[in-house]
């Protein structure tokens, strides 16, 4: 296995506001990191940072191998993002949706892929609807789909539960799994122990912009066992 | 370099689908237009020798007004469901995001603009005798320079929560070389005058488009990061 992700003392200023403080971070390809940590603790700047939506204040950032200062916009063809935001265009239907960002991603027999990543998450049905008249729900499993389109190397999530059904929390499930037999590099952050815990190779808790701990699943123990952990680390905050 | 233009063109395509589906800014941009002229037309008798003097002027507080009302919509379509970190995360130099919106709104604009002219040109009573060619040239010129800027600025003020109102404070004062480019040379050409005596204008607004066509395309990046 080689090493996907490999972060070197990131830190990210916001105006006067010192958001992370030097996070060291090494992942393998292939694995499943769950990013656990209290509201503000920087988690969703690191994410947005690792997926190279944003440019960190300073440190060092290699994905796959690469500078990431050198290669970002190539990079990011490996990388898919699932945010509790969709990234959709409600005036444009789910295909259109679909075909604006395959372009984006070069992605090869576009049209029948579509085809594929609707029916994978259950939308095959409204493959012409606008996005616009979409539930919540629906709204997430077509943003699983653009995610996965041009089938990332590395998949990162943020609290991609948040407001889904139970049959979108399923397929949701079912592509997390996909992924993970696929040997794809996920990371997740979410604030629910029990999910996060069940799907992960490694935990990683961030507290006040540090990691507090980074460990294999194994290390962590019983969901209580984490949470005792988890307690510890963040003095007691969720 | 393929791939970025191809992005561009990706951009411009889901840009114009969605508005032709809704034609909310298009309608917008169209009725305010309408609006300056039948006011314009009120206020100054159509008929008057005078008009010739004023009617450039018209033209372009029509155009450039109207033209703000899109300008400030196609950022702010990007912040609903946050679709603009979606663009951010796409494998192309972010400049394409920007040449992209600078094409989908000079189409629009233009195509306001090419509506909202002969509508002008007849309710002003006006019989135009000059060129077409460098009627539409300076057009095209100077819409460019105004929706190049105007892109780069609509983005700057999308992030901000009173962009509506910000967007023509900051626009204006930066465009106004191209407005009064603009006025000059539509007055010397419905005067019927020799377009050499006011070429000066035409060279002020090309070399002021491509210094706004270059600085954004520097810049664009460091912006969407902001």
């Amino acid at each position: 296995m080689i090493t996907i992700i490999e972060a070197k003392q990131l830190t990210k200023r916001v105006g006067a506001k010192q958001i992370l403080h030097g996070i060291d971070l090494s992942l393998q390809s292939g694995r499943f990191l769950t990013i656990f940590g209290p509201n503000g603790a920087g988690k969703t700047t690191l994410l947005k940072i690792l997926s190279l939506l944003t440019s960190p204040t300073s440190g060092s950032l290699m994905i796959a191998g690469q500078e990431v200062a050198d290669n970002a916009a190539d990079l990011r063809k490996q990388i898919g993002v699932i945010s509790h935001h969709s990234y959709l265009y409600g005036n444009l239907t789910a295909r259109e949706n679909l075909l604006f960002y395959g372009r984006m991603y070069q992605v090869p027999d576009l049209e029948q892929r579509i085809e594929e990543v609707l029916s994978e998450v259950g939308l095959g049905m409204f493959f012409n609807d606008p996005v616009r008249i979409f539930s919540r729900g629906m709204l997430q499993r077509l943003s699983i789909a653009r995610a996965i389109l041009h089938n990332p190397r590395i998949l990162f999530l943020d609290e991609p539960y948040t407001g889904l059904d139970l049959q979108a929390i399923e397929i949701l499930n079912s592509v997390l799994a996909g992924l993970k037999d696929q040997q794809r590099t996920v990371v997740m952050i979410t604030h629910t122990f029990d999910v996060g815990l069940a799907l992960s190779d490694e935990v990683l808790i961030i507290n006040k912009g540090r990691v507090a701990f980074h460990g294999a699943r194994s290390e962590v123990g019983s969901l209580e066992e984490f949470q005792d952990l988890y307690r510890e680390k963040v003095g007691g905050r969720n | 370099m393929s791939h970025f233009w191809s992005s561009v063109r990706a951009i411009v395509w889901k840009d114009l689908k969605a508005e032709f589906r809704t034609k909310e800014m298009l309608s917008s941009m169209l009725i305010f237009a309408f609006l300056v002229i039948v006011i314009f037309s009120f206020a100054f008798d159509p008929g008057a020798q005078s008009v010739k003097q004023i009617l450039p002027g018209v033209i372009w507080v029509g155009f450039l007004f109207s033209g703000i009302l899109g300008l400030n919509r196609s950022f702010l379509s990007e912040q609903i469901n946050d679709a603009i970190s979606g663009l951010m995360l796409a494998p192309v130099d972010r400049a394409a995001i920007y040449f992209g919106k600078v094409f989908g709104n000079l189409i629009q604009t233009t195509l306001v603009e090419a509506i909202a002219l002969p509508v002008f040109i007849i309710l002003f009573d006006f019989n135009y005798a000059g060129s077409w060619l460098w009627l539409i040239l300076v057009i095209l010129a100077s819409t460019f320079g105004f929706v190049a800027v105007g892109t780069f600025l609509a983005a700057l003020a999308s992030n901000t929560r009173s962009s509506e109102v910000l967007l023509p404070i900051i626009l204006f004062p930066v465009i106004v070389p191209v407005v009064i480019g603009a006025v000059e040379l539509t007055k010397a050409l419905f005067a019927g005058a020799d377009i050499s005596t006011v070429m000066i204008w035409l060279q002020v607004i090309c070399v002021y488009d491509v210094v706004f066509t270059v600085v954004p395309f520097l810049l664009f990046d460091y912006l969407l990061e902001a």
